[in-house]
Parts: C-alpha cells; sequence; structure tokens
C-alpha cells in the first residue's frame, strides 16, 4: 500500500458570483516531489493555492495535508503545520529591511530573535540575498523581491512550499539564476508545488505537471508529455490549434 | 543594547532635572510633558507598531481614571492597589474592544470610528449611571502622602509619571527585539503575508491593544491623582483621544522617541503661544493649528525621522 500524500485534494470547487473559478479538482502531491501547476490567464491556479493554504474555504470537496484534513483551517495553523505559500504579486514588508522581512518567516520556528536573525542569513544566502540583508525591501528590484518572497516562505521550514509564479516577471539571465535554486530547496528534502507560466522552468524543475483550464484539470503528466496534450494545446491556443500544429509538423 | 543604555540616561536626566528644577512654572511643565509622553506612547504600541489607528484612546484613559478613582472613594482601596485595578480594567477593556473589532476584520477607518463610538459610549454610560457620580463629576479627597500616590511637591508626581514612561519605553523597545514585536510589524505592513508566514494575526492585535490601554489607564490613573477631580468629559472626551495620536503622529509613529519627542515639542509649543498671545484668547490655538499643519506637511514621517534624514543626506554614500 503506498504511503500517504504530503497534500490531496478530493473534489475540491469555488465560486465567486456564480463564475465557477474552481470547479471539482482532485489530485495528490507525494512527499519530496517537485510539481507544476500550469495553465492559460484565468484557469483558477492562484485560487487553488489560495484554497490549500486556506485564505479561501472551498464550497465543496476536502482538501487533506499531512494525514489531517485541513479544509478551511486558516492560513497561520496550516503555516505552522508546514505548508507554506508566496504570493504572485510580491507582498514585501516595505518599511523593513530584507533581514527583517526573512526573520518574520524564520520566527515560526525560533522564538529568540538573535536566532531567527542568524537563520534569516542563512536563508538569505540560500537563495543570493546575503549581500541586500540590510537593505530596505522596498529598495529591492523586481528580481530581488522575487527571492525575498521565496526566503521569507523558506524561512518558516515547510515541508511544503507553495510557489506562485516565482519567476514571472524576470528576465532570461534572472530565470536562469532563480532556477537552479529552486531545485537545491527541492533536493534539500522540501516538497515544492509551482504555478509557472515560464516553460522553459516548468521543463527543466518538475517531475510532475497538472495543467489546469477554466477551473478544471485537463490533463497530468510528466512535462514532455504535456506539451503534446492536444487538449493543452486547445486550452492554451484556442479551438483547433492541435489539429494545425500537427499539420504543420507533418 | 544601545536602547536601553539611552533609555537610563534619559530616565536619570529627567530625574536629576526634577530636583534640580525650583520654579513651579517648570516643574509643572516637565510633569505635563511627561505625561502627554506616556499617552503619546500608548497610542504608538497600537497605532505606530501595529498600524491599527485609533480614534477613541480616551475609552482606556477614562476606564482607567474611573477605576482609579472609585476604587478609593467606593471601594476604600489603598491609591496604589487602585493603581493596579486602573490598569487591568484598562486592559481588560482593551481586550475586550480588540475582540469585538479585530474578530470581524475592522481595519483603517473602520477601526477608528468603531473606537471613537465606543469612547462615546462610555461617555454617555458615565454620566447616566450613578456610581460615577454624573456629569457632576467625582472628586478625589486630598491626602498627600506616598502611601497615598498624592504629593505635596511636583517632584514625587514627576517621578511617577517618569516610571510610567520608563516603562513605555521599555516595552516599545521590548516590540523592537522580540518575535512578538516582528510579528505585529508585520501585520500592520501586510496582514496576508503575515498570515501565510504562520502569524495569527488577531492573537497579535490583541496583545497590541490590550498592551496599549494599559498604559493609557495609568495615564488616566494618573490624572486622578493629580487634579484630584474627574468627569464624564474630561474621562472619555475626544479631547484625550486627539491629544495621544497627534503627539505620536508629530514626533514619528512606530518609533522609540516619537511618542516622547512629539509630546515634549507639542506641549512646549502651546505653553509658548498661551503665554505669548494670552490677551488674545484663540489666537494661541491658531498659532498651534498653523504650527501642527507645517509639521505634518513637510515632516510627515514624524520629528524623529529629521535626524535620520540629514543623517542620511550627509553620507550620500551609505543609500541604497
Amino acid at each position: 500500500m503506498p504511503a500517504e500524500p504530503l497534500l490531496g485534494l478530493e473534489d475540491v470547487a469555488i465560486a465567486f458570483d456564480g463564475l465557477q473559478a474552481v470547479q471539482g479538482v482532485s489530485f495528490d502531491v507525494a512527499e519530496g516531489r517537485l510539481c507544476a501547476l500550469i495553465g492559460p490567464n484565468g484557469a483558477g491556479k492562484t485560487t487553488l493555492f489560495a484554497l490549500m493554504s486556506g485564505f479561501l474555504v472551498p464550497e465543496r470537496g476536502r482538501i487533506r495535508f499531512a494525514g489531517h484534513d485541513i479544509t478551511g483551517r486558516a492560513p497561520h495553523l496550516n503555516a505552522r503545520a508546514g505548508m507554506t505559500r508566496t504570493f504572485q504579486i510580491v507582498q514585501p514588508f516595505a518599511a523593513q529591511t530584507v533581514r527583517e522581512n526573512i526573520a518574520v518567516g524564520a520566527h515560526l520556528r525560533e522564538p529568540r530573535r538573535a536566532a531567527a536573525l542568524a537563520a534569516a542569513e542563512g536563508v538569505a544566502a540560500q537563495v543570493g540575498l546575503a549581500a541586500q540583508l540590510d537593505k530596505p525591501a522596498a529598495d529591492l528590484t523586481v528580481a530581488g523581491r522575487k527571492r525575498l518572497e521565496l526566503a521569507r516562505a523558506l524561512a518558516t521550514k515547510p515541508r511544503l512550499l507553495l510557489l506562485d509564479e516565482v519567476l514571472a516577471g524576470l528576465n532570461p539571465q534572472e530565470i536562469a539564476d532563480m532556477i537552479p535554486v529552486v531545485r537545491a530547496i527541492a533536493s534539500g528534502g522540501v516538497t515544492v508545488l509551482m504555478i509557472e507560466h515560464v516553460m522553459q522552468a516548468v521543463m527543466s524543475l518538475a517531475e510532475h505537471v497538472w495543467v489546469l483550464a477554466q477551473g478544471r484539470l485537463i490533463a497530468a503528466g510528466a512535462p514532455a508529455s504535456i506539451t503534446r496534450d492536444a487538449r493543452v494545446i486547445e486550452a492554451y491556443l484556442g479551438h483547433g490549434a492541435a489539429a494545425r500544429l500537427q499539420g504543420i509538423a507533418a | 543594547m544601545r536602547d536601553l543604555v539611552t533609555i537610563a540616561a534619559f530616565a536619570i536626566a529627567v530625574a536629576v532635572l526634577s530636583s534640580v528644577l525650583r520654579s513651579g512654572v517648570w516643574t509643572t511643565f516637565l510633569m505635563m510633558a511627561l505625561y502627554a509622553a506616556l499617552l503619546a506612547q500608548a497610542w504608538n504600541l497600537l497605532g505606530g507598531y501595529g498600524g491599527q489607528f485609533s480614534f477613541g484612546h480616551a475609552l482606556f484613559f477614562g476606564t482607567g481614571a474611573y477605576v482609579q478613582v472609585l476604587a478609593q472613594t467606593q471601594a476604600g482601596l489603598n491609591a496604589w492597589i487602585a493603581l493596579a485595578c486602573a490598569v487591568a480594567s484598562a486592559a481588560v477593556v482593551g481586550t475586550g474592544v480588540g475582540a469585538l473589532s479585530f474578530r470581524y476584520g475592522l481595519r483603517g477607518s473602520y477601526f477608528a470610528l468603531v473606537t471613537l463610538a465606543f469612547a462615546e459610549v462610555f461617555r454617555i454610560l458615565a454620566v447616566t449611571v450613578g456610581f460615577t457620580g454624573g456629569g457632576v463629576g467625582v472628586m478625589l479627597p486630598l491626602r498627600e502622602s506616598a502611601a497615598n500616590l498624592q504629593f505635596a511637591s511636583r517632584q514625587g508626581a514627576i517621578l511617577v509619571v517618569l516610571g510610567f514612561v520608563v516603562a513605555g519605553l521599555l516595552v516599545t523597545a521590548w516590540l523592537r527585539r522580540s518575535r512578538f514585536g516582528a510579528w505585529l510589524q508585520a501585520v500592520r505592513d501586510n496582514e496576508d503575508a503575515a498570515r501565510a508566514l504562520g502569524v495569527d494575526p488577531l492573537r497579535v492585535k490583541l496583545g497590541a491593544i490590550t498592551l496599549s490601554a494599559g498604559f493609557m489607564g495609568a495615564g488616566g490613573a494618573f490624572y486622578v491623582q493629580v487634579f484630584q477631580y474627574l468627569d464624564p468629559n474630561i474621562a472619555f472626551g475626544p479631547a484625550t483621544s486627539v491629544e495621544s495620536l497627534v503627539a505620536a503622529i508629530v514626533g514619528g509613529i512606530g518609533t522609540l522617541w516619537g511618542p516622547v519627542l512629539g509630546a515634549l515639542v507639542l506641549h512646549a509649543l502651546a505653553e509658548f503661544t498661551r503665554n505669548l498671545f494670552g490677551d488674545a484668547p484663540g489666537l494661541n490655538m491658531v498659532i498651534y493649528g498653523v504650527v501642527l499643519i507645517l509639521i505634518v506637511l513637510f515632516v510627515p514621517r514624524g520629528l524623529s525621522g529629521v535626524g535620520r534624514d540629514v543623517r542620511a543626506a550627509w553620507r550620500p554614500g551609505r543609500a541604497g
């Protein structure tokens, strides 16, 4: 019998004013994996993250984490249990320094101030922010803020890290710099589920991909097979696109 | 550590000053400036570090003041025991108001309005119910002795209020280097990000409003001990609420010394204009208002930020 997955979604659904944002999504994330959730804009990916982490409560379905039913549990309790999310639109504590920002995350496991600040330095080194520890968060570049978002979440010592487009808005060089950082986190034993639009990153990082379109899962599998899936191509490029692409290839 | 040294130096300097000053005008000035600093510090704990702008801090001030006087006149308690009751009751009222407003996610102007409404409700209650003495107010019998927390000389009163101000400084310094303080400032700066990192915003805000209300209650208790008279308007009227927040904002919210500096400057300004334009009643308030506008306009981060800005301008190499 296989071990219970770290995270399990069962028929999860939510609607906003009649718009079915997520409709009956079910999947499992096994511990130790690096997986990705992709899909066109408005597919419901970020909403799904908000449901998992407790910022939204599903209207239907159950969410299990580490063997417990966590449906509708508050975000701070989920973070304490080991599931931490980042935000697509970065949310720094702008008035505070990078070190103080990361220390807020570290305080979850470390009550003492000195120890939390020391832990923040370690995490900053891990994500490449060591040189900017004393800068106010407001002074960071977009790439720096994305790293800070990642660092703060990492400082909570999560078992499962939900990364919401940590590569969005970065230039190709910054993306290339960031990919090994994410890979190192995953190989350090943290289970990672990432929402990502940058296919270069998804292809090189993810072991498994789920594709969400209009609130439903339309495909799942290894990255290479996903990109050949006719339903996925149509979801991104429109009806009939898959057939035309095959025509071009032939 | 540096904070502790400066706080100790401040305490010693004020204590020495209080024993050196002979003029009644200056000892009264020092006492009232420290008292204003205490109210501003109390407001700063919640408003400056928690980002929850209260417009009704008189609620906690009045609770402390009424408990202080009634515990002595009605229950016959010693003034020092009454003081403990006053601080505790104000803190409990703070927790209660916090639980009611934060549980339902009230923020910004909505929170400000709710605190204002609570203060007004208490003011009206204090007028209506019997044991507060109603609109006539209550007197605290004059019994000058340290055991009764009443002092024949201003120096005793100065030392008492200095004790509260130093306690306020120590609590603020602790906020700046503790987990609770880090969580409180995280909630202030971005509540959703804080929640994602495992911070329980309700618990943190409740802690802040309880602390803040407790210090405000101490301010109310001190007021009663010095002036020996209290009525619903003094206790729960908006003047105290405004005084506490203006001094904190002028001095610099979310800073250690801002409230003390703001209270000192505003108090000096008020006294100065009153002496200068005493013959033309009302003109002093006009001048006071104009200076206030200028401060808010040109030093929006508060007076305590001026030094930092000047230093940053002198050392451009360190910026960025």
